[in-house]
């Protein structure tokens, strides 16, 4: 008996199929690029958290920033002793310190903003496309009037109107935006409504208010997630650019806006870095999210892929 | 045995810019416990109008215009939507023809399942998922556990019908509509999945109603047999008889299409022309343009009357079926 079952192979476990997640985890990486935006976007994240541990200076602290640091080149030392790498600013703040906590604003009011943005407009867009008829008509009318608007100009009216400070910047950012999401939303919303499998959960007396949420918005993630990073991206520049026009945040909360605005009047000069090293932070910041942007939609578009 | 369902007058239309398309036009039939009446006709005849129509599912321009559906001697045609909602997936259950679409892609065999039954009853996730995992192995699926945490893409199309049957059986409806529930899948996957609906239907007393378009599923399965054609019934009655005997120059005319191992190197028998235009029918008998049988007479609407054991639309019946052969 046992040497008869010793022929028999023994039977092969089943190859564990993988789950949607894990072949996009899969696919995502595939791209050098796209890993390493994502690398140095989740490094700058780090860096603008950490700030108040890895920085020299607070640049918010007044008592810690001394007039007579100010406009140092790249490389000089500051009256308290430490390297200011970076230079400093012409009110003495140290750029290395002031780009990080600069980050922090930034990231914040970028990331509020996309994220209230995404959920309001994702809100609206879902109903549009479920309920149809006059309320479909009048909010996707009223997402095309915002949309023909380019999005600085919106945010610029409201933050004239409303002033200066954090909470105003990501109201103005969101009333910007909303209409990106529900746009999308509602388009993908629409294909998906019509899928034989919402006839069918409508079949299993499911409620339409689960339909809604737990069987047609999952498949329109995609493309949300998709919008939703770009739009964080250009959520960020939108704030630096109101802050560089004066109008975002006030020079006591400095965003990488306000430090690129501060030496813009010293770059004929010669002090480059003041503008330069905050731009340049910018720049990374935007360029990464978006490269992580583009290589998700290529991995989430059933059309682009192999 | 009493009936389950009971349609009478059934007409379902809709209103387009072109004109009303009578879809469903006059349709009576009733379904008894355990019963399984199959609904056969060609694209476009009103089979799973008349289905959508029993479910409340008729979106506009689509509405119910006349007729009773009376279920369980209730009439539920142009019920209120939350009462058609708790009957739905709980009394009422129904089959899709396609497989691959009928099943959420984002959520798992198990979370679709236990939300069908959620829906219906307060019952513990525990219990909910016993009872999925029960009904999988009814339907044949080998072990259900496992099949219970997988995603629709990770099945096969058989493998995701016996899903939906499973789903379907759920909550121990008194009938499913199944809508061309084998269409989709390759021959022996059919004749698995009908078994598997014959033996369910069997154990539970559950009443079924079978669309196809596809006689030979029909003939093997069902007790009784309703062929459609542009909205209306022309031939109803018991399996053996219609099957065996029909009278409909369209039922001969199906039958007729259909291969057997008898008719090899023959060329099979075609009935002429398309289905009409639901926006433009022919005047008198819709089937006339392309009745072999066709005499002065069609050129008036038939009724339905009771011949020879079945309910007939037609002034010239097929005595003989000298046609097919």
């Amino acid at each position: 008996m046992s040497d008869l079952t010793a022929d028999i192979a023994p039977v092969e476990a089943p190859a564990k199929v993988e789950t949607p997640f894990q072949r996009f985890r899969a696919e995502f990486f595939a791209s050098k690029i796209a890993t390493g935006a994502l690398g140095v976007f989740l490094l700058i994240v780090l860096l603008a958290v950490l700030a108040p541990l890895i920085t020299p200076q607070d640049p918010y602290d007044l008592a810690q920033v001394s007039v007579m640091d100010g406009r140092l080149p790249p490389g000089s030392e500051a009256f308290d002793g430490y390297t200011m790498w970076l230079g400093s600013d012409g009110a003495g703040r140290d750029l290395y310190s002031a780009i990080l906590y600069g980050l922090r604003i930034s990231l914040t009011v970028g990331l509020a903003s996309g994220l209230i943005a995404l959920l309001i407009g994702m809100a609206i867009g879902l109903i549009a496309a479920y309920v149809g008829g006059r309320t479909e008509a009048v909010i996707m009318r009223i997402v095309d009037l915002q949309l023909s608007f380019p999005a600085s100009l919106v945010a610029l009216m409201l933050v004239a109107a409303l002033g200066k400070g954090v909470d105003k910047i990501i109201l103005a950012l969101v009333v910007a935006q909303w209409a990106y999401y529900a746009r999308t939303v509602r388009a993908t919303a629409l294909v998906e409504r019509n899928k034989e499998y919402v006839e069918a959960a409508q079949c299993l007396g499911i409620s339409r208010f689960r339909i809604v949420f737990r069987h047609i918005l999952p498949n329109c993630m995609a493309p949300l997630i998709v919008v939703g990073t770009v739009q964080t991206a250009s959520a960020i520049s939108l704030e630096a650019t109101l802050s560089f026009l004066g109008v975002g945040l006030p020079q006591t909360e400095p965003s990488i806006g306000v430090l690129i605005a501060n030496g813009f009047e010293y770059m004929l000069s010669g002090r480059y870095w003041i503008s330069v090293f905050p731009g340049l932070a910018l720049l990374l910041t935007v360029v990464s999210i978006n490269l992580v942007g583009d290589h998700l939609r290529d991995v989430l578009n059933p059309r682009m892929r192999k | 045995m009493t009936a389950v369902l009971e349609v009478s007058g059934l007409k379902t239309h809709f209103f387009t810019h072109d004109g009303v398309v009578k879809a469903v036009d006059g349709v009576d039939f009733s379904v008894s416990k355990g019963e399984v009446m199959g609904l056969v006709g060609e694209s476009g005849s009103g089979k799973s109008i008349t289905g959508f129509s029993i479910l409340g599912l008729i979106d506009p321009p689509g509405r119910i215009v006349e007729g009773a559906i009376r279920f369980n001697g209730e009439d539920i045609a142009n019920a209120p939507q939350d009462k058609l909602q708790r009957m739905r997936g709980n009394r009422i259950s129904m089959i899709f023809q396609d497989p691959m679409m009928t099943l959420n892609p984002v959520l798992r065999v198990d979370t679709q399942m236990i939300e069908a039954i959620l829906a219906h009853e307060d019952v513990p996730r525990r219990t909910a998922w016993e009872r999925s995992r029960d009904a999988l192995g009814l339907v044949g699926i080998p072990s259900p556990e496992e099949r219970l945490q997988a995603y629709p893409h990770q099945l096969s199309g058989g493998m995701r019908q016996r899903v939906a049957i499973a789903t379907a059986f759920l909550n121990k409806p008194d009938l499913i509509i199944a809508d061309e529930p084998t269409t989709a899948l390759d021959v022996t996957i059919q004749a698995q999945i009908i078994h598997e609906a014959q033996k369910l239907t069997k154990q539970t007393g559950t009443a079924m109603i079978w669309i196809t378009h596809d006689l030979a599923v029909v003939a093997g399965l069902a007790d009784r047999i309703s062929v459609m054609y542009a909205g209306r019934i022309v031939e109803q009655g018991g399996i053996d008889d219609v099957i065996d005997r029909p009278l409909h120059p369209y039922t001969v005319g199906l039958l007729g299409s259909v291969p057997t191992a008898n008719s090899r190197g023959q060329r099979l028998f075609q009935i002429e022309g398309m289905t009409p235009n639901m926006l433009a029918l022919p005047k008198g008998c819709a089937f006339g343009p392309r009745c072999h049988a066709k005499s002065a007479a069609c050129s008036m609407q038939p009724s339905i009357e009771d011949v020879c054991g079945r309910r007939l639309r037609c002034f010239n019946p097929q005595a003989k079926t000298e046609m097919v052969q």
